[in-house]
């Protein structure tokens, strides 16, 4: 059984990416006691999946450090990963959470050394890559792990290959009895931020995601880019391997859109943007990006990235959403649209497409198992009917990693004066 | 140049006078409907082309275009469009309002098409398929009719045996029973028409 030792006076944050570690550290800093739950076998989301972060280009690694050592460094915040939340119970400054745990099947006594990855032969899709590639099935999630330590999938327990997981750790780390539990875990308050997850890029279907293999999305050229993706940071297409020098992005795909997605998912011009450079990076001035657009939001003060952008003479913009895409023989995707700037008729032929895609919350509302007032989009609206239980980051807006931090500190506030109270009236 | 270039009196008399008007102002000039319209490369001006039109107050170039004759309803751009615009129907309204103010483009075959079917219908209160197909045949004259006649030779067979034209029809045809009751129904929804889109 874990034994997690909590109160009402306990801060619960769900979501272990950047909104919900933030959340985490700044309550477990100013002396609550915090319970973290992330669902992944290691904390830092989405970001940990981002090549270079906008505006100043540097990695997330450098980010993801800083928070993962003072995660380290405090006592008050008790991390589960692996761990999903239920059911909440209860009233602010009472709530009391179902939260089932799925067996890792490797216990605190792994140091990462990688002897069961190197004895096992099953090989399972790599979710931390969008399954571009595979892992074997005992793997560290990422270089960046918090906890660094394996996970063995469950798809070979019970098989001989679990067996020689077992057999090849010399620490006795891998325990292949763990059996999922459910703990119940006291919170005065919850911070909610289970984040974000790309729209389902398939429901776009003239852009034909599912039958092009040169059509990606915006996360998976993130990977692309990424020296530790599946391509070692080589920008190849996936249909025959060859260099994509000539990428179109496609924004708002899946955003302001009534058929999909209501809202503007705000990154996504940025996001393309950033990745502009990522071709110049790879290619020089032979990367040629093309950028597909309704206009152009560079939110809040990033209006000069896109200036400097849009003075790249290897970046060419268009200000059209793609009415469709083909392919032709050699597979080159061909986009067909019509321009706003002149109504002329374009049918472009590009190496690979980039769909920026939209951001839907990874949770919708009506789906946390509690009274949460949401929008239409399904993001966590601000309201008192939500009693001690915070929407931070992207769970409460589409929104950017700067902004996700602020959002998250924001609700680590709420949910400390709910503690404040709590504490108070117990004297 | 006058301030009067810059006034949306054009765009307010299609919210008042046209069809689901009102729904222009919401284009975010996206294109995709242009992109999506399988007749996109034969029409002189796209649906997002009209509506900026509209929004720029040019009142004459969109009502003597003939881009909104050339819709054949197949509701692509309905079912693509970011806005949920009724373009179909927009575009229906638009050539309604130019017809209605003599601004049609002069042998128009859709809007000749449609005057043909009009008065066919409500003549009887029944379509004459023999007459209508006929009509349309030989309206650019008599040679010209035989031709057409000759080179939808087979289709007409082909009718006449499922036994949806019938030969005997150029006797005057079906009707309904209450012929003056029809044309009183007819001629009321008119004058509601004529007075809720002010085209009286």
């Amino acid at each position: 059984m874990t034994e997690v030792v909590a109160t009402n006076q306990t801060i619960l944050v769900v979501g272990g990416g950047i909104s919900g570690m933030t959340a985490a550290l700044e309550a477990a800093e100013c002396g609550k006691e915090v319970v973290l739950i992330e669902k992944n076998a290691a904390l830092g989301g989405r970001v940990s999946q981002l090549y270079r972060y906008f505006p100043k280009l540097c990695h997330p690694v450098c980010g993801l450090e800083i928070n993962q050592r003072r995660v380290k460094q405090n006592k008050r915040i008790r991390i589960l990963t692996l761990a999903e939340v239920t059911g909440i119970t209860g009233s602010p400054g009472d709530y009391t959470a179902s939260v089932r745990i799925s067996p890792r099947y490797v216990n605190e006594n792994c140091t990462a050394c990688g002897d069961c990855g190197n004895a096992v032969e099953t090989m399972v899709d790599d979710a931390f890559n969008y399954n571009l590639g595979k892992v074997k099935a005992a793997y560290l999630p990422s270089k960046m792990s918090y906890p660094q330590r394996y996970v063995i999938d469950p798809s070979i327990i019970g098989t001989p290959d679990a067996d020689k997981a077992k057999a090849a750790c010399k620490y006795g780390a891998v325990d292949l009895d763990m059996q999922e539990e459910t703990v119940q875990i006291k919170a005065g308050a919850v911070v909610w931020a289970t984040g974000w997850k790309p729209y389902d890029a398939n429901k776009i279907q003239p852009y034909g995601y599912d039958r092009f293999d040169n059509v990606i999305t915006s996360v998976e050229f993130e990977r692309l880019s990424d020296p530790h993706g599946p391509t070692g940071g080589k920008i190849l297409r996936p249909s025959d391997g060859k260099e994509a020098k000539n990428v179109a992005f496609i924004q708002c795909a899946g955003s302001r859109d009534e058929n999909h997605l209501r809202h503007c998912s705000r990154i996504c011009c940025m996001a393309s943007l950033k990745q502009t450079h990522y071709m110049r990076e790879a290619f020089g001035d032979e990367g040629k990006s093309t950028i597909y657009y309704i206009d152009i939001r560079a939110i809040d003060r990033f209006e000069d990235f896109y200036q400097k952008v849009r003075a790249d003479a290897n970046v060419k913009f268009i200000k059209s959403k793609v009415a469709r895409i083909v392919e032709d023989k050699n597979g080159n995707p061909v986009l067909h649209g019509v321009d706003t700037e002149g109504y002329h008729r374009y049918a472009n032929t590009h190496d690979l497409v980039v769909l920026a895609i939209g951001m839907e919350p990874s949770v919708k509302a009506a789906s946390i198992p509690a009274e949460i007032v949401s929008d239409s989009s399904g993001f966590i609206e601000q309201d008192q009917a939500n009693g001690a239980i915070f929407g931070a980051g992207c769970a409460a807006n589409p929104l950017d990693v700067n902004r996700s931090v602020q959002s998250a500190t924001a609700s680590a506030l709420r949910a400390i004066q709910v503690i404040n109270r709590v504490a108070r009236a117990e004297g | 140049m006058s301030i009067e270039k810059y006034r949306k009196n054009f765009l307010k008399e299609v919210e008042e006078r046209v069809e689901e008007g009102q729904w222009v102002k919401m284009c975010m000039q996206c294109g995709v409907c242009a992109g999506s319209c399988p007749f996109g490369p034969h029409w002189e001006h796209t649906p997002q082309k009209i509506f900026m039109m509209i929004r720029a107050g040019k009142r004459e170039e969109v009502l003597t275009s003939d881009s909104m004759w050339m819709c054949t309803s197949c509701y692509n751009c309905v079912v693509r469009c970011p806005r949920k615009l009724p373009i179909t129907h927009i575009m229906h309204g638009l050539a309604y309002l130019s017809k209605r103010e003599g601004l049609m483009p002069k042998n128009q075959p859709t809007a000749q098409f449609g005057q043909l079917f009009w008065d066919n219908l409500t003549k009887n209160g029944r379509v004459n398929e023999l007459k209508l197909s006929l009509g349309m045949y030989f309206k650019d004259g008599f040679s010209q009719g035989i031709k057409n006649a000759m080179a939808m030779q087979s289709v007409g067979m082909g009718m006449m045996k499922a036994k949806r034209l019938n030969p005997m029809e150029i006797l005057g045809g079906h009707g309904i029973k209450d012929k003056s009751g029809f044309s009183a129904m007819l001629k009321k929804a008119k004058e509601l028409e004529d007075a809720r889109r002010k085209l009286a």
